[in-house]
């Protein structure tokens, strides 16, 4: 998704006061820009008090900052917000909701779009700026939420989520609480009872002020989670940088820590040992009251229990936990487990829980747009939700499940920003995962099978050239040499081509290899052998390369093998010259000198070979002759008579 | 063309069935149904040498029909058949084996699923992609 190039190189600048270069980015100059447009209709060159004073409340930031800002950036001094003051002023506003000091130095930062909550008339102008930055489009009409948001800002209570344009980093009073209540799930009631007493207070007062929000994803036991105060005062403090919240903010299966402590506080309460697991019956007793149909708690086991031992560990059930919530939310359960849930995964992050508020963004921006009218009659018309049978589920008209309800329609709004999102399916690692062996004996056979097809494929060890080993009758190297100066342009084209049919022609291959070597001087009885081999060779060698055709040809229209060297190399060295690239001789002329000293060795053995079986052979033909000859001896006393 | 089902006791009625392709499925659904038979007499049969948990099916070749039907039965007696052509080279022994060992492993998984209901059709995707897998390996 496209993060708002709000950390990009600026591209343009505005003179602030004093000669401060402001630089400002594509995005910020179209917000600032319309910011600007709004508060100080044009042709006047400057924005009327009110709208400005109006938008800076709007901006959420406490008053006393306000005023530092309009001191800072000079409106004060000059006495009216010009496009250079109001742009600065856009600009600290950003930065103070970044956490920044206001000083003029801030406004260097590279800083997120300044946040306004619900101005009046432009919803388009709101939603550009998380679009921008989130490319997430909430294309949500928002009236009552304005309304609300004026209310809150009115009311100063910071425990309001905030509208759609919340920049990653947004007010924490904001992001914790929205985001809190996605995990606020399940009317599992009980088990809640020590939340609840700690949060009632901070939930109602949001409670009541939702009422028109009316959160309407899913029925879920309203217990806030984990003391939203406690951190949304904690969390004023700290800011992430835009990258990493930009990291992480669109991604819907990664579990933040808010969730997850509130998936290992449920964990607790069904299996008090968190390093043990939770049965099968159990969790499906649990999940139940979610209220999904079974086919797709089914799936949601399946996706979870990747070692598939009918048990729920912690990272199990925590990835369990979340595809229930984000299915309650609308969003399509994925096929294959997503990366952020796989166990390993969620244990390892466990072990670092540096999630702040970075995390929040991935709910926060969803929220607001979640903020629609629902009411708890369930008339679901999320306009972007398209579950038709998650909002069927959420018909519950339980008094418990009303806060859960509220909760859930924050929860809803989550689908928009997903909708958007691929859930990447690291479906290999996930497939990976399934089919990791399990210990079961016997499914032992299957792991061979799949390690047995892992081994499979690297091809066998190359076959053993026939027989270099034996090499060396003759003195290959000597004759070669003595060729080399002579032979070695010709020999380089071809030894290269030579070398990659050689295992599947290993031996007509040496014999032709024997062929292209006819400086090697070879034993008068092998002849024929190597003619009619030569002859053998023409025929079955496939015409592998055109130099060695060529050289081929003209070794058979030598017919031996012993025609002197020179006949052939230079024969051959017309035919060969031509291809011959001249610069890279030296290494070529390595390489090919041993290539064919390997050749040459092999076709030594194999004509050594040949020649112990013509030996065999003669020897065997021999005692044929002898043994005719003492029976014509024999027989022949009888004529001779 | 293949067909694979999964039956279970006591009426071996079936929880899961799969043809690729999808046509001419009666012939194969009749085929599966009379080589339930067959495998019901054969585990009767075997009744003292403890189950092999494999058995292997080339009797049921018919030289006119052209496909084999291999059989497999668990302790719990539920019995895959899987019909296949005998026009694709034939499968070797080991690999329907394996085949049906990698089924009986993703049944135990689906058996593991505590949402699950033991007897219900089963849905499940990881399932379907499996046998889809093998089945497309297999034509």
């Amino acid at each position: 998704m496209e993060q708002g190039p709000a950390g990009g190189s600026g591209a343009a600048a505005a003179a602030g006061p004093g000669g401060l270069l402001l630089p400002l980015n594509e995005s910020e100059q179209q917000r600032y820009s319309e910011l600007f447009s709004r508060c100080c209709p044009p042709p006047e060159a400057a924005a009327g008090g009110s709208s400005v004073g109006e938008l800076f409340r709007a901006s959420q930031l406490p008053p006393d900052t306000l005023h530092q800002i309009t001191e800072v950036c000079g409106a004060k001094r000059v006495g009216y917000f010009g496009p250079t003051q109001f742009y600065i002023a856009l600009k600290l506003i950003a930065a103070a909701q970044s956490g920044f000091p206001v000083r003029i130095e801030s406004i260097k930062n590279e800083l997120p779009l300044p946040q306004f909550v619900a101005l009046k008339n432009d919803s388009e102008v709101r939603y550009g700026t998380p679009a921008e930055l989130h490319g997430v489009k909430f294309q949500v009409p928002h009236a009552t939420l304005e309304k609300n948001s004026y209310k809150r800002t009115d009311e100063g209570d910071k425990q309001e989520p905030k509208s759609p344009p919340m920049s990653p980093i947004c007010s924490p009073p904001a992001s914790p609480s929205t985001y809190q209540r996605i995990p606020l799930s399940y009317g599992y009631g009980k088990s809640r009872s020590g939340l609840e007493q700690q949060h009632g207070a901070p939930y109602e007062v949001r409670h009541s002020t939702h009422q028109q929000d009316g959160p309407s994803s899913g029925n879920y036991g309203a217990k806030s989670v984990l003391a939203c105060s406690t951190l949304n005062r904690s969390l004023s403090g700290e800011r992430e940088q835009q990258d990493s919240s930009a990291h992480y903010s669109d991604d819907p299966w990664r579990i933040t820590e808010e969730q997850r402590d509130y998936y290992i506080n449920q964990f607790r309460s069904l299996q008090p040992d968190l390093n043990s697991f939770i049965s099968g019956s159990v969790a499906k007793n649990f999940f139940t009251k979610s209220k999904l149909p079974i086919p797709e708690l089914s799936h949601i086991w399946e996706l979870s229990d990747v070692d598939c031992d009918g048990a729920l560990t912690l990272p199990e059930f925590c990835a369990a936990f979340h595809l229930v919530v984000a299915r309650k939310n609308g969003y399509q359960l994925p096929e294959t487990l997503p990366e952020t849930l796989v166990p390993e995964y969620l244990q390892a992050a466990s072990l670092k829980p540096l999630r702040d508020c970075a995390l929040f963004d991935s709910y926060s921006e969803s929220l607001p747009g979640g903020q629609q009218t629902r009411d708890f009659s369930r008339t679901e018309k999320t306009s972007a939700e398209e579950v038709p049978d998650s909002s069927a589920l959420l018909q519950d008209g339980k008094k418990d499940d009303k806060q859960a309800l509220k909760v859930s329609t924050d929860l809803k709004s989550i689908p928009k920003e997903f909708q958007h999102l691929t859930v990447k399916t690291a479906a290999q690692e996930s497939n990976t995962l399934k089919a990791r062996p399990r210990s079961r004996s016997y499914s032992s056979t299957s792991i061979e099978d799949a390690m047995k097809k892992g081994e499979e494929p690297p091809t066998p060890p190359p076959r053993p050239q026939k027989s270099h080993s034996r090499a060396s009758s003759l003195d290959l190297n000597k004759i070669f040499q003595q060729n080399t100066q002579a032979v070695r342009s010709g020999w380089l084209p071809p030894p290269p081509p030579a070398l990659p049919p050689r295992p599947s022609l290993s031996q007509t291959e040496q014999v032709s290899e024997v062929e292209l070597h006819p400086q090697m001087n070879r034993p008068p009885s092998q002849a024929e052998e190597n003619s009619s081999a030569k002859k053998e060779v023409v025929l079955a060698q496939p015409p592998s390369k055109p130099a060695r055709r060529k050289l081929r040809t003209e070794t058979q229209g030598l017919e031996t093998p012993e025609l002197s060297p020179t006949i052939s190399v230079t024969s051959s060295l017309p035919a060969i010259k031509p291809h011959l690239p001249v610069q890279k001789q030296s290494s070529k002329q390595k390489r090919a000198i041993q290539t064919a000293i390997r050749k040459n060795k092999e076709a030594n053995a194999v004509l050594a070979r040949l020649n112990s079986e013509l030996q065999q052979q003669l020897k065997e033909v021999h005692k044929e002759r002898i043994a005719l000859e003492t029976q014509l001896e024999q027989l022949r006393p009888v004529t001779v008579l | 063309q293949s067909q694979f089902i999964i039956s279970s006791p006591p009426q071996n009625y079936p929880l899961y069935i799969r043809s690729v392709p999808t046509e001419n499925e009666l012939k194969f659904h009749y085929t599966v149904h009379t080589s339930l038979d067959v495998v019901d007499e054969k585990i009767s049969a075997m009744g003292k040498a403890l189950v092999d948990q494999r058995e292997l099916y080339l009797g049921l070749l018919y030289p006119t029909e052209d496909y084999k039907v291999y059989g497999y039965v668990t302790n719990s007696k539920v019995k895959f058949v899987m019909v296949v052509d005998s026009s694709n080279t034939a499968l070797r022994d080991n690999e329907i084996r394996s085949m049906f060992r990698k089924l009986h492993n993703s049944y135990t998984d689906i058996m593991c699923n505590p949402f699950y209901n033991p007897g219900d059709r089963i849905h499940s995707r990881a399932f379907d992609n499996m046998v889809n897998s093998m089945m497309m390996q297999v034509c």
